[in-house]
């Protein structure tokens, strides 16, 4: 059984609610059900195969080519299976995934991995702001996972997150990890102003010195022995964090946010 | 049966379900990781009078550690599971926590989960920090020396325990080399533990007493100096008697260590004054398990 394969015929003008094709709802449809769904743009609703040309039966791995920043929802609340999109995907890639695997080869835009669950997103390009978030309002950011993005992100990546990875092989924008309550974000590359604004717990794992706020206090050089443990967790993944050199126990230990309950820790690279 | 002038009896061991966990203890390196085992494991010979029965199961190498330091597998087994997540608990606060660089993990993955961490934590009076990592969960608490790392929760699973053997010699030196070279080869047995010390118990046990309070008492058929004012069960030139007591995770565990054992004793042989092998048992009433001498060895 080959891949079910939804090619984009052209781009729409407006906005694509990608949300109906995911593996768990289209199960135990046909192909002609499945063509057949209507996918929300804009104001009005479209038949799937206005927009793509559908080929392959498996829907439990499902691939979207020609993707582009316009198709949002992709992968919402998945619930195993896999979606793997060539091209960049839109916002809210992976809402609220439960189980299962997203891979985007280009770069993806707000909210992805927004409130996320569990399974695993791999994102090669850039990712917009707030990954790993919650939407407004809410108090619950991702709560399991692994975001893996090989690219830079924007701001507040993490915001409000609970638990899980964020792993970010470039550079971070301003206000990385704010609010989170806990998790761990690690980031290879440089991170911007506001580094952890109002954590109350949870890890930031840097590979470079950042701009500290002053509600952050040295809590001095440290060996940690989680440190290996949780470098030996990411060898599975086909990334610079699985590479045996990147990876250290030595880091300065930085506390906060002090403003909040001062019980967040940035730990960054030593020697 | 007679293997290399030592009569191996026709009797059987008797053996009781119990629990058992185990731990990985690491640390800077072998010695202290040696430490901390020996205390968590002490006091810990009889669940008659220690709450359960403890030992050493095998030096692990860095490369077999969760975090690639020298450890060391420890086993624990106790009658019921609450005596054994109590007595895993005390002894992790009491033994690994407070022994310098030591890390605990979960040494079995199945089962099931009993707190090995998970309740240490709040030693960290709210500074401790908890990750989850590939899907277990561990606990960073904060002490003196640095960090103290401990997986949460570790597995409980069905086990055996009081699978055994007595020696017979012709003397107290003889008997002692004999258990000493069991012990050697059946330290090489995974999933087995000798909670005795060395291994090795001199004062094996009978059940009841004449003394109304106490629940057990000398084995006096196998004392030596009590042949002619018992009804014994020594022939006239035995003149020390030791019992290897094991407990396995499964009675084809026992059963391996058993036979090297015994194998062991018996390559020593008449020769250096070993006459018999034979094993404790209370008539096969009490224990579902029976481990006959003579089938293992056959």
């Amino acid at each position: 059984m080959s891949a079910l394969t939804f090619t984009l015929k052209h781009r729409p003008d407006q906005r694509v609610d990608m949300s109906p094709l995911v593996p768990h709802l289209l199960e135990n449809l046909e192909p002609v059900q499945i063509a057949a769904l209507e996918l929300q743009t804009g104001k009005r609703k479209v038949r799937v195969d206005e927009l793509f040309t559908i080929s392959g039966s498996d829907t439990q791995a499902i691939i979207i080519k020609n993707s582009f920043a316009k198709l949002d929802f992709i992968g919402k609340e998945l619930q195993g299976g896999s979606i793997k999109v060539e091209g960049d995907a839109g916002a809210y890639l992976g809402f609220g995934i439960k189980s299962g695997e997203i891979v985007v080869d280009g770069d993806v835009g707000l909210y992805a991995g927004c409130e996320m669950k569990k399974g695993f997103i791999k994102i090669t390009g850039n990712a917009g702001d707030f990954l790993g978030g919650a939407l407004p309002g809410n108090k619950m950011g991702m709560k399991g996972g692994t975001i893996l993005v090989k690219g830079n992100v924007g701001e507040r990546a993490g915001d409000h997150m609970r638990r899980g990875n964020i792993l970010i092989e470039g550079n971070a924008g301003d206000y990385c990890g704010s609010r989170m309550t806990a998790g761990t974000i690690a980031v290879m590359g440089q991170t911007g102003r506001f580094l952890g604004y109002a954590m109350r717990r949870g890890t930031l794992l840097l590979w470079n010195q950042p701009q500290l706020s002053a509600s952050f206090n040295d809590c001095g050089a440290h060996t940690l022995a989680f440190l290996p443990i949780l470098f030996a967790s990411f060898k599975k993944l086909n990334s610079k964090f699985a590479d045996a050199s990147v990876a250290f126990n030595r880091v300065q230990r930085y506390a906060g946010d002090m403003s909040e309950i001062g019980r967040g820790e940035v730990l960054v690279k030593l020697g | 049966m007679i293997i290399n002038g030592v009569t191996i009896d026709a009797t059987f061991a008797e053996a009781f379900p119990m629990k058992a966990t185990r731990a990985i203890i690491t640390a800077q390196n072998e010695k202290w990781a040696m430490i901390s085992a020996q205390a968590m494991t002490g006091f810990a010979t009889s669940v008659i009078a220690c709450g359960c029965e403890a030992g050493i199961e095998r030096v692990l190498d860095p490369s077999e550690t969760p975090d690639g330091r020298p450890g060391v597998s420890i086993m624990i087994f106790a009658m019921g599971g609450k005596g054994l997540a109590k007595q895993l608990e005390t002894r992790a606060g009491q033994c690994v926590l407070t022994s310098p660089t030591s890390a605990l993990f979960a040494g079995i993955d199945g089962g099931t989960r009993i707190a090995l961490g998970k309740n240490l934590r709040y030693f960290g009076d709210g500074f401790q920090v908890a990750k989850l990592i590939d899907g277990k969960r561990y606990w960073r608490i904060p002490v003196m020396d640095g960090e103290f790392l401990t997986e949460a929760t570790t597995g409980q699973v069905e086990a055996v325990g009081g699978g055994n053997f007595l020696v017979l010699a012709e003397s107290q030196p003889q008997a002692l080399a004999a258990c000493e070279a069991a012990i050697e080869e059946m330290r090489k047995i995974p999933n087995v533990i000798m909670p005795f010390p060395g291994g090795v118990v001199r004062s094996g046990s009978k059940v009841g007493s004449k003394y109304k309070s106490l629940g057990a008492s000398t084995n006096d058929a196998f004392c030596p100096t009590l042949k002619g004012a018992t009804k014994t069960d020594l022939s006239p030139e035995i003149e020390s008697v030791m019992e290897i007591v094991i407990d396995g995770l499964t009675k084809e565990d026992i059963d391996k260590a058993m036979r090297v054992g015994i194998q062991a004793v018996c390559d020593l042989g008449a020769a250096n004054g070993i006459k018999r092998i034979s094993a404790g048992n209370y008539g096969g009433k009490l224990g579902p398990f029976h481990f006959h001498l003579q089938e293992i060895m056959a």
